[in-house]
């Protein structure tokens, strides 16, 4: 007997189940062709602007640093002040995402941007977001041709152009929108809140485990 | 009760540790009880609620102990205990021991609907709001485990404390936490037992209470016993006693009446 | 890994007579509570979120049959492949055929508590492979060769001494004379080597947080970003988890997901929540060109229909542990095998047998702050009893215990005997103890007296005194 028939018919044989059972089928794919929601906590179920707001306080509150813009121009100066004031290296692999398309890069000939998948190598990343969830300030990052996944991870500061209108107050806001504009679900969806930190020695939370020690939204739009 | 005025009539259940260590305790639940106008019968065939056979295991022997408790307080309008472990046992588990038989499951339900712990019983059913008692001193308060979270008392003993002359309450900060007796529990594992006990010990010395005050015997034999033998100076005591304002009758738990307290 | 589950009693001597241990859970411990207590409260619908949490996985395991073959369908349209594993032996061919078949030599693996369940790193060591624990906590156990203590905090009972020793021994290629005092320092340490890791690997494995019915979907939480290093840069992503773990939607993920992380760490979220769906699109620049989920039975199922069916909805948080005070006295590694606490206590004598697991069930004080924390409220203590009275039925009971129980008993049947035999045995005290208010010592009752002294009886039964005071009329 194969694995499968001997997990799915213990399964049935334990509870008493046939294979046949309709109104049973019915029931599971109702429930995955409809995909009710839940419990929606009401803190994320408000408007489109305290939904930005909330966004901005939680992201803080999970070691984010936001900083908002009213547009793409004002990324390379962001952009560049931001790792300056860090003493940090102003060289940045850039998302091939038509989304960023519109930054002006050569506004500051001192960034020197390459665009990619992540190597081992590289410092800073920059990428976009599909959403940002403001419950919970996370950011909701989509792989695809425009976002490899290595970007979220690999470099030490990772930098997240979030354009306000893709704020949306709950996680089941950002899936239905996922749903609606990609249709399947992405090989890999990060749900990013914070930057990577570990409490594994002493219990004392450090940042910086595997992942970027910081993350840094730029919250761009009018 | 209230409509027709007549004095309720509880069955007190006594509890093994009360009826072999502490009748102190049972006469102030009586006391406590008459003086909320009620009527006090400890019927005599009762013995156990059979707890330590539904824990340990033994199912069968816990339910005959289900079944013999609950025809020894047929007809009572209420039973009380002064305990949330024995009163936990009666209102939770006897249902769930006895679900499925048809004639006992009922009698079993309906038990645990007019069961309540003693001092539940006094404020949350008979609204009772504060108590004639006087008692000197810095009390602080363990909750039990079964009290607390089978039966949610956690206010009740607090709010009728209050109202005792003389006491300071000084809050437990894990007032929540086991104290490690748990049945036999503290036989079969007496190390982990004691570190549980230890750790209670030390965080009653901290408060800087000169009482220790729980609901429960089991958790008090427990306590009273580590802090005597640690040569503490707390005084400890069921909550009954101290509502009851019968701190007179008898020492506090662990102490001989030579050694006062 | 070998079971001591049947020495509980001396392991816990041991651990509570280890002062550094002891001093690691006395403050570990607060922290995990407090951290948990302070998200449940700001998220006003969290009792109901734990409601509908075990709404779901209850609709799930009812129907555990038709949602995994939905899962494997999807796994399957996504161009993935599903493993279906009865038993440890079973999954562990299954990993390292999957690891052969692309000619493996190094394995990087996130977070898991299911392949410590299987063993899998000694497989993997035996057959030539290199397995490396990505998760900090893991790896420094790993490197000491050690079980994790927590499920959430593998290494929660070592010090930042401990692991800088364990760094500087097994890290020979730095210079030996580097500190390695500040945990940043350690942690950098372990980032630099574990990148290494991470670029040989050919192969990660990861475990499941959750299982997505309606996506084909695999989910991981972690902190630390390694799960998703293990699974994007290999060119094979294998995921290792269980039947129960399945979810039916995205919708249902999210509120599991809204429990999970709140009552492990008290975290809003926690730093990575990764939804992982088949390999990488042929259009992506990065990710794992195979994808193999091995869906691990091993004794789950045959708890389905039982009275520890609901033990199933558990989701690996931690904090009946973190809240239990026999894990906070003794810690994880006395329970002797992959799963500690209360959670433990309920699944070790299922997966290894009451003969060796029997002392988990029974060294619980019932006190219920497991089941009052559980974000999936499975009534942990009364699992705990059953296996108690199936360790009862099998006579597995020590026979002490059970004389002493069925003597009691037998008193306990007859009232008046009962309450006779109880005043003689009270008068009888009253004399041993001589007018003592407690005994510091009495035969039979060492386990009580070792530690604390027994409070005297007062002298006479509260029913003889009852009875007189009614023949006396008041």
């Amino acid at each position: 007997m194969s694995g499968r028939d001997a997990i799915l018919g213990g399964i049935r044989a334990a509870l008493g189940r046939k294979t046949d059972d309709l109104a049973r089928r019915a029931t599971v794919e109702e429930r995955l062709t409809r995909h009710p929601r839940g419990l929606v906590p009401a803190r994320g179920q408000i408007p489109p602007a305290e939904q930005v707001e909330l966004f901005t306080t939680m992201a803080r509150e999970a070691a984010c640093t936001v900083q908002p813009l009213a547009a793409l121009e004002e990324v390379p100066a962001a952009v560049a002040d931001y790792l300056a004031g860090l003493n940090l290296p102003a060289e940045l692999r850039v998302a091939p995402d038509p989304g960023l398309d519109a930054i002006p890069w050569h506004a500051r000939p001192t960034l020197t941007v390459s665009r990619g998948p992540a190597r081992d190598a590289d410092a800073v990343s920059v990428t976009g977001a599909f959403a940002g969830v403001a419950e919970t300030g996370t950011l909701m990052l989509a792989s695809g041709p425009g976002h490899p996944t290595t970007l979220n991870f690999l470099p030490d500061t990772h930098i997240v152009v979030l354009r306000r209108d893709r704020v949306t107050g709950t996680y089941e806001d950002a899936w239905d929108r996922l749903r609606a504009e990609l249709g399947d679900v992405p090989r890999t969806v990060n749900f990013v809140t914070g930057p990577s930190r570990t409490g594994d020695i002493e219990q004392t939370i450090q940042l910086g485990a595997h992942g970027p020690r910081r993350l840094h939204i730029l919250l761009v739009g009018g | 009760m209230v409509e027709t005025r007549a004095r309720p009539r509880v069955g007190l259940f006594v509890t093994c540790l009360v009826d072999l260590f502490r009748p102190t305790v049972g006469f102030a639940a009586v006391k406590l009880l008459e003086d909320a106008g009620c009527v006090v019968e400890v019927p005599a065939a009762q013995t156990c609620c059979g707890q330590p056979a539904f824990n340990a295991g033994d199912r069968a022997t816990a339910t005959d102990l289900a079944r013999r408790t609950i025809a020894a307080f047929e007809g009572f309008d209420h039973v009380v205990v002064p305990s949330g472990s024995c009163g936990g046992q009666i209102k939770r588990h006897y249902p769930e021991l006895l679900a499925g038989d048809p004639l006992w499951e009922p009698r079993a339900r309906d038990l645990a609907g007019r069961t309540h712990e003693l001092v539940s019983f006094l404020t949350d059913v008979l609204g009772v709001a504060g108590v004639d008692a006087r008692y000197e001193g810095t009390v602080t308060y363990h909750d039990s485990c079964s009290g607390l979270r089978e039966l949610g008392i956690k206010a009740q003993p607090r709010r009728l404390l209050r109202g005792v002359d003389g006491v300071r309450i000084a809050e437990l900060p894990s007032a929540e936490v086991c104290c490690g007796f748990g049945g036999t529990f503290c036989v079969k594992y007496p190390d982990v037992s004691n570190r549980m006990v230890e750790a209670k010990a030390a965080e009653v010395a901290a408060t800087g209470a000169d009482t220790l005050l729980a609901g429960d015997m089991g958790c008090l034999l427990n306590i009273a016993g580590k802090l005597s033998r640690q040569g503490s100076a707390v005084r400890v005591r069921h909550v009954a006693e101290v509502l009851a304002g019968m701190t007179g009758d008898a020492p506090p738990i662990g102490r001989s009446p030579g050694e006062g307290g | 890994m070998h079971p001591t589950t049947h020495a509980f009693p001396e392991n816990a001597r041991r651990a509570l007579s280890d002062e550094r241990l002891q001093r690691v859970l006395a403050t570990a411990g607060i922290g995990f509570i407090e951290r948990r207590r302070k998200a449940a409260e700001r998220l006003p619908e969290f009792e109901e979120l734990r409601d509908r949490g075990r709404d779901i996985k209850n609709h799930v395991l009812e129907n555990l049959d038709l949602y995994l073959e939905r899962f494997e369908e999807a796994v399957v349209g996504q161009g993935g492949h599903v493993h279906w594993c009865a038993t440890a032996v079973d999954a562990r061919d299954a990993i390292l055929s999957i690891c052969r078949s692309v000619d493996a030599k190094t394995v990087t693996k996130g977070k898991s508590m299911i392949a410590e369940e299987i063993g899998i790193n000694d497989h993997l060591e035996a057959a030539g492979l290199t397995p490396v624990e990505t998760d900090l906590g893991e790896y420094i156990i790993q490197l000491r060769k050690e079980p994790p203590s927590h499920i959430i905090a593998p290494a929660m009972h070592l010090s930042k001494k401990d692991v800088a020793d364990t760094f500087r021994a097994v890290h020979t290629e730095l210079p030996p004379d580097r500190v390695l005092e500040e945990p940043t320092v350690l942690i950098a340490e372990a980032r630099g080597v574990l990148r290494r890791r991470f670029q040989q690997a050919d192969v990660g494995i990861t475990g499941a947080n959750l299982m997505v019915a309606e996506t084909g979907s695999t989910v991981i939480v972690t902190n630390e970003g390694n799960g998703d290093l293990t699974q994007t840069l290999p060119r094979v992503h294998i995921v290792l988890a269980t039947v129960e773990k399945i979810v039916p939607t995205l919708e249902d993920a999210q509120t599991v997901l809204r429990l999970l992380a709140r009552s492990a760490t008290g975290q809003e979220a926690s730093a990575y929540t990764t939804f992982s769906t088949g390999p990488r699109r042929p259009e992506d620049a990065d990710g794992p060109e195979q994808f193999h989920v091995v869906i691990l039975d091993n004794g789950r199922t045959a708890l389905l229909g039982t009275e520890f069916q609901e033990v199933l909805r558990c989701i690996r948080c931690g904090a009946c542990m973190n809240h239990c005070p026999v894990y906070g006295a003794v810690g994880g590694h006395a329970y002797g095998w992959v799963y500690p606490g209360p959670i433990g206590a309920v699944m070790q004598p299922a997966l290894l047998g009451l003969a060796e697991a029997r002392h988990l069930p029974n060294a619980s004080t019932f006190c219920g702050r497991c089941e009052a924390v559980c974000p999936m409220r499975i009534p942990l203590p009364k699992m705990m009893r059953h296996w108690r009275e199936t360790e009862f039925a099998e006579r597995l009971t020590p026979p002490a215990m059970r004389r002493g129980l069925a003597l009691w008993a037998w008193f306990a049947r007859r009232p008046a005997l009962y309450h006779h035999a109880a005043g003689l045995a009270v008068r009888a005290l009253r004399l041993l103890g001589g007018g003592k208010g407690r005994f510091a010592r009495l035969p039979l009752a060492n386990g009580w007296t070792a530690h604390r002294d027994l409070p005297a009886p007062q002298g006479r039964t509260f029913q003889q005194l009852w009875a007189e005071r009614q023949r006396n009329g008041r």
